[in-house]
């Protein structure tokens, strides 16, 4: 690959979005789009000097009202790898609690010189709420229950990566299915790109209307489980859900844990995945997820790559039009009488 | 005394069996008769040709937040925005702060709307002390003080017990009882109707079987007590069966509709915007249908708007953290046009019954016709007159309007409250 990354980007013509807010407005060439981008970013990662100018004198803001240590990071380490300037606001004590209201949070930011603000938020539509109210880009990075886009790609780009191909695979979204951003973000672009998706988990976890979404729904992992190409451990949502949905965590990892006995009957090419924050020995013993089937430390890796993309498609791109916008002569306006 | 007739309108009053073009007459703050008065020369006369001329409009549920809440909407705002939604009287939900359970708060709010001078207003007590669902309001000084009907309205009562003695205690006065039915454990946290368009928005829901339950409990207590039922906003197809089923085998049920509630779906939340945002919330497309269904038959013999403002700054948040509720007294008129007069489902009369008799009987008010010798609040519509909703030139303090942008037809361009002239629509020539 020799992509000229220091040079001035070549516009993607395919790209055309100001936000990306979900994975469910995508169409399946501009998820497509973002992978081959993050193909480029990958290279970048493996280089001693893992930097490009892309972004260089752009403001990338994280604004996390939800705790989050790994999406945060990844978000600010793929900003500094495209040279731009970051700054992490993560809203705990801070002027949410002195009465102002998110949007007037979000605004006073913005009018210190943001490009983009990525935002996570426990409440669904929290960051299409700021797309309206604010000019620069938005990117979700997790709203409650709804969707986690990026996460969303880097999971199908790993599948990809790892199998060459995601059309025609089998992949299984396992657990906590109706309180996840993953499991909806997940679902979105495996469909699009031609995955067949079986969701599996208790039936209190799992909303059947989900079956309109193109998904399968299954309720013993067991069975599904020889079938699967792909398993994907999503994590109980302790903070999301209420009470009294299954009984207990002992009964939970008994039924949907993935652990060494299950890895046996499963494909021997299966690929682990977990979005993570793992509660080992929940969702996943850690043999497997320490495991050669296991893709997680390639997930966090390949999110890198996926968050560089997307923050080059929305905010580098247009730097460089504009650029080339502001270097173009200005003789019309001479001649307009 | 003025004598003034409204000339050659269609005039349409259901309590009466009216729908003929004839002319209204009014002598001081009575109505004087429909059709001529041979020996009397009127003072005035207002040519009202091509309106229709039909008793003031009731609205039966409106929340008016004073006291308490005037940032949303005082006594004096909501009443004129029900003058120019075409609505002369409405009845206030007791949800203030302080809660309406007592006597003398039922007669602030008498005063207030004395003072303010616009629409009549009729409070509707608490049924429990600070709505607390604990133990019953006063409801002798509550009706004492002028207080029409009983409710706890945005919340239910939750205590099968209280709500049994509650329908059982008002008989004595022949007060209706009336329930915001909704299960509070299944609703915790919901934000909007459960079904496909929740899932696939992350956003905790409200299955419908949340408010049938309630519905139903309601039903058999008022079968055992043969109390006066209202199911309040009734939004599911499962309650609007439950109520036909019940109404039929002779149980003293009503029930109302919104206009949001037969116009709109939860599918207007994939925008995620709160003005979509009420309880109970916006359903599917097969609980409209079933609510105009029920508007058709019968079943559901009111239309009412649960006007429930809310200032900007509390709706203009995340979605989960926005109140519920949505204004509804300026836009009543169009939406009931679109969603039931155009597609055919009502005629005129029978949407004016729905807004004008029918809520005055459940009410026990001496509203909503134009016998002679009846107050002479009257409504004067221009039903094709074409114009678009802006919330920003609403009369009331809220602006949280789900049609916000729709060009609608139809309006009240006339309004009198016992004779007098108290809204006329601007662009209004007839009396320039």
């Amino acid at each position: 690959m020799t992509v000229e990354l220091d040079a001035p980007p070549r516009a993607t013509p395919s790209w055309t979005r100001r936000h990306l807010l979900g994975l469910e407005d995508l169409s399946a060439a501009e998820i497509e789009t973002i992978l081959r981008k993050a193909d480029d970013f990958l290279e970048v990662s493996q280089r001693s000097r893992k930097k490009v100018a892309a972004l260089t004198g752009r403001v990338v803001l994280n604004l996390f009202f939800e705790p989050s240590t790994r999406t945060r990071t990844s978000f600010s380490l793929a900003a500094r790898r495209l040279s731009a300037d970051t700054v992490d606001f993560t809203v705990t004590g801070s002027s949410t609690s002195k009465g102002e209201s998110f949007i007037d949070t979000a605004r006073n930011l913005e009018a210190m010189g943001v490009d983009v603000m990525v935002v996570r938020h426990s409440s669904p539509g929290a960051p299409h709420l700021l797309a309206q109210h604010l000019n620069c880009s938005v990117i979700n990075a997790g709203d409650g229950a709804h969707e986690h886009p990026t996460q969303g790609l880097l999971d199908v780009y790993t599948i990809q990566r790892s199998k060459g191909r995601v059309a025609g695979l089998t992949v299984g979204l396992i657990g906590d299915i109706a309180h996840s951003r993953v499991a909806r973000s997940n679902i979105h672009a495996l469909t699009k790109l031609g995955a067949r998706v079986i969701v599996c988990g208790p039936p209190t976890l799992v909303p059947p209307t989900i079956r309109r979404l193109g998904v399968e729904i299954a309720h013993r992992f067991d069975d599904i489980l020889p079938q699967l190409d792909v398993v994907n451990l999503l994590r109980v949502q302790f903070e999301r859900q209420r009470k009294g949905l299954f009984p207990s965590i002992h009964e939970y990892a008994a039924l949907f844990g993935m652990d060494s006995q299950r890895l046996r009957r499963a494909k021997d090419d299966v690929l682990i995945l977990a979005p993570g924050p793992i509660n080992r020995g929940v969702e996943v013993t850690p043999e497997v997820a320490d495991g050669p089937n296991s893709a997680i430390l390639q997930q966090v890796t390949n999110g890198l790559a996926i968050r560089m993309a997307v923050l080059y498609l929305l905010c580098g791109q247009r730097s460089a039009e504009r650029q080339a916008n502001e270097n173009a002569p200005v003789r019309e306006t001479a001649e307009t009488p | 005394m003025k004598t003034l007739v409204l000339a050659n309108g269609r005039v349409i009053d259901p309590s009466q069996n009216i729908d003929r073009v004839a002319d209204l007459w009014i002598r001081g703050d009575t109505v004087l008769g429909i059709g001529p008065q041979p020996h009397l020369i009127p003072d005035q006369v207002l040519d009202v040709s091509g309106f229709i001329v039909c008793p003031g409009l009731i609205d039966m549920h409106v929340h008016l937040r004073e006291p308490g809440r005037e940032e949303d909407e005082t006594i004096a705002t909501g009443t004129a925005a029900a003058l120019a939604g075409g609505v002369t009287s409405v009845a206030c939900m007791p949800n203030t702060e302080p809660a309406i359970d007592s006597q003398a708060q039922a007669e602030f709010v008498y005063l207030q709307a004395e003072r303010a001078g616009n629409a009549n207003v009729f409070p509707i007590g608490a049924i429990t002390k600070g709505r607390r669902g604990e133990e019953l309001a006063e409801i002798g000084g509550l009706v004492e003080g002028g207080a029409v009907a009983f409710t706890d309205d945005g919340s239910p009562v939750v205590s099968a017990e209280i709500m049994r003695r509650a329908l059982e205690y008002c008989k004595m006065f022949d007060r209706v009882v009336m329930d915001h039915c909704e299960d509070l454990e299944l609703t915790r946290g919901g934000v909007m109707n459960e079904g496909f368009e929740s899932m696939r928005l992350g956003l905790p829901g409200m299955p419908a079987a949340a408010e049938e339950i309630m519905v139903n409990r309601d039903i058999i207590l008022a079968e055992l007590t043969e109390g006066r039922l209202h199911i309040l906003h009734t939004s599911t197809a499962g309650s609007v069966d439950l109520i036909r089923r019940a109404r039929r085998r002779g149980v003293r049920v009503t029930t109302e509709a919104t206009p949001h509630h037969f116009t709109l779906t939860d599918e207007c939340l994939r925008t995620f915007d709160s003005n979509f945002k009420m309880s109970p919330p916006l359903r599917t497309q097969r609980d409209v249908e079933a609510i105009i269904e029920g508007l058709k038959d019968g079943t559901i013999e009111v239309i009412a708007t649960d006007h429930a403002p809310h200032a900007p700054e509390k709706k203009t948040r995340e979605l989960d953290q926005t109140p519920n509720g949505v204004i509804g007294l300026e836009t009543l008129l169009p939406i009931c046009i679109r969603s039931l007069i155009e597609p055919g489902h009502l005629t005129w009369p029978q949407l004016i019954e729905k807004l004008t008799i029918n809520p005055a009987r459940i009410l026990g008010i001496d509203r909503g016709t134009l016998k002679p010798g009846a107050d002479a609040d009257v409504t004067v519509i221009d039903p094709n007159l074409e114009w678009v909703i802006d919330p920003h030139q609403f009369k009331s303090k809220s602006r949280n309007c789900p049609f916000a942008g729709w060009k609608v037809r139809g309006r009240a361009v006339l309004v009198l409250v016992s004779g007098q002239i108290r809204y006329q629509y601007p662009e209004n020539p007839l009396l320039a």
